[in-house]
């Protein structure tokens, strides 16, 4: 063809200015985004069978790490610096123990001792355990008295500690020698592994959402293959067709983290008085966390992306194997 | 308009669809495109629409060399074309109307537009009263001027068909030609691929012929001797 003018002419026809093609490109995303929700609620019986796959995915590892952080507020709260609790045998003379009392305090790893008669430890037993008539029916005192030693600057490394800790079994008239620090340090390397777990297990679901979504994005492709066919035809570029699918996968995403959301608080919920009863009774000032709005959002924000990424994955995959033949 | 210049295309298989072959077609012209089944007739159509690329040789339309032209462009170059193509037809799950109008929401015009331009391709086509309709319920003849409307709405100033009278009987497969004609008459090109020889040859227009890939014949056809 030797004229060249014609193709001007051509283009001319639907030739589209570049604001034109920023807002025709805004419109398109708007229908995109409105008509795949359409698309999704004119199927419920599939969009809730997606939605809650991805919501139970979410709401898993949510609420181990909620449930995490509320163990976590647990060991915080109990008092961090170290103690060493020494039970005393029940048969123990006052002169004995008296005696004992003046040789600890003496040691230089010993800052403070405090005595609890057992008939304090009793007392001090039914007021925060509640077994109060349980323990009333009894009748002799079960509990020994106790010696709670607060260490000196000279114990505070473990090691020095359990030496301490040692040196005290070591006396006639005790029993048993408990590092209360000991138990707390377990608790937080239980926390830690616990963490390394829920973020395994975490990692494990969201993978699943990705398939979950993707494998759903495929069927919508595989379902509407003709549409994109003749949409590739006439012009739509891989970003017009790819785009409602897109859309999907975040819808799917969006709707199952706040299904989570849900699922998490509605637990947290039904489990609170219980929670609220017991604290009462240990601890008054322990307060079950829960997702809270940050919580509530980042689960929808994480949920969105990762319907997002699935669907981007998939229409990665399988746009691109329909062309016109 | 069209510009083929020793073009060959060897399918994947090793199967030689389209064997050096060289033509132009000017702007404005109508020409149809005949030879018996197999010959390449679809072949060609697929690589002015960039469906297919050209083994060997150059193709250009409306001055665009389509050799080189790369994969993001290419939705562009086919918004200046208009096809009917016999095995993509209409969607079944939208109207008549959605149906135009899809070329025109792909390149972005505003919903005004869309609807006056869906109009008047209806108009050509005489399908105004159908554009609610879904076109499962129209028949063969109608959905086939419903695939013309779509590939015209968008104002190609290129117009394939691809066997548009396939399956229509004489009267309506006149009646779709003249359709074509009408549109080639406002200057747009047109290109038909067709096997009904009795009805190209009552046309009089050029006709270029393919046999087994090659160019067997361009230009008009003889007229039957005594009719
Ligand atoms: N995708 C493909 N892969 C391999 N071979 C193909 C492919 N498409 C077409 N062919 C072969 O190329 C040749 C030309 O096919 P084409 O469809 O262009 O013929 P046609 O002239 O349109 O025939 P018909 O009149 O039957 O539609 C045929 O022999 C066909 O088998
Ligand atoms: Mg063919």
């Amino acid at each position: 063809m030797a004229r060249s003018d014609s193709s001007g002419k051509g283009a001319v026809h639907s030739k589209t200015s570049l604001t034109d093609k920023v807002r025709s490109y805004w419109l398109h995303h708007r229908s995109s985004l409105l008509g795949s929700l359409m698309r999704l609620l004119s199927t419920p019986g599939q969009t809730l069978m997606t939605t809650l796959v991805v919501a139970i995915a979410l709401a898993l590892p949510a609420t181990l790490l909620v449930s995490l952080s509320n163990i976590q507020q647990l060991g915080d709260s109990w008092d961090a610096s170290p103690k060493v609790s020494v039970y005393l045998n029940l048969r123990a003379r006052d002169a004995a123990i008296e005696q004992l009392l003046e040789r600890l305090q003496k040691l230089p790893e010993v800052a403070d001792v405090q005595y609890l008669s057992s008939e304090q430890v009793l007392a001090d037993f039914q007021r925060l355990s509640g077994f109060g008539e349980a323990l009333e029916a009894l009748e002799d005192n079960p509990l020994p008295a106790t010696l709670i030693i607060t260490p000196g600057l000279a114990a505070v490394e473990p090691e020095a500690l359990k030496r301490l800790g040692d040196k005290i079994a070591g006396e006639a008239i005790v029993d048993e020698v408990s590092l209360d620090m000991e138990w707390v340090r377990r608790l937080r390397e239980l926390m830690v592994l616990g963490k390394k777990i829920v973020a395994a297990l975490a990692a494990l679901l969201a993978l699943g959402v990705l398939l979950a979504i993707g494998n759903t994005i495929r069927l919508a492709i595989e379902n509407r293959r003709d549409e994109i066919i003749i949409a590739k035809l006439v012009g739509g570029t891989n970003g017009f067709v790819r785009r409602p699918f897109i859309y999907i996968g975040g819808w799917y995403g969006l709707m199952g983290g706040a299904l989570a959301s849900l699922l998490v608080a509605a637990g947290f919920w039904i489990i609170q008085d219980t929670v609220a009863r017991l604290a009462l009774l240990y601890q008054s000032d322990f307060q079950l966390d829960t997702l809270g709005i940050g919580g509530t959002l980042k689960l929808i924000g994480l949920g969105t992306l990762l319907g997002w990424l699935g669907a981007w994955l998939a229409v990665g995959r399988h746009l691109a194997q329909i062309e016109p033949r | 308009m069209i510009s083929f210049s020793s073009v060959s295309k060897r399918y994947e298989n090793g199967h030689q669809a389209l064997a050096n072959l060289s033509f132009d077609v000017d702007e404005g012209e109508l020409v149809f495109l005949t030879g018996h089944s197999g010959a390449g007739k679809s072949t060609l159509m697929k690589l002015i629409m960039l469906i297919e690329r050209a083994s060997a040789g150059q193709v250009v339309i409306a001055g665009r060399n389509l050799n080189r032209m790369r994969r993001g462009q290419i939705p562009y170059h086919r918004r200046q074309v208009g096809v009917v193509f016999q095995n993509h037809q209409l969607l079944f799950d939208r109207s008549v109307y959605e149906n135009v109008a899809l070329p025109l929401n792909i390149a972005g015009f505003q919903s005004r537009e869309v609807g006056r331009r869906v109009r008047a391709a209806l108009d050509k086509v005489g399908l105004l009263d159908r554009e609610k309709a879904n076109p499962i319920t129209l028949s063969g003849g109608e959905q086939q001027r419903v695939g013309i409307a779509r590939a015209v709405v968008n104002k190609p100033p290129l117009l394939l068909a691809d066997e548009p009278t396939g399956n229509l009987d004489p009267e309506l497969s006149a009646e779709i030609m003249n359709l074509f004609r009408r549109f080639n008459s406002f200057g747009v090109t047109v290109m038909i691929a067709s096997h009904d020889i009795a009805l190209i040859r009552s046309l009089n227009h050029r006709v270029i012929s393919l046999a087994k890939g090659q160019l067997a014949h361009d230009g008009l056809l003889p007229q039957e001797q005594g009719g």
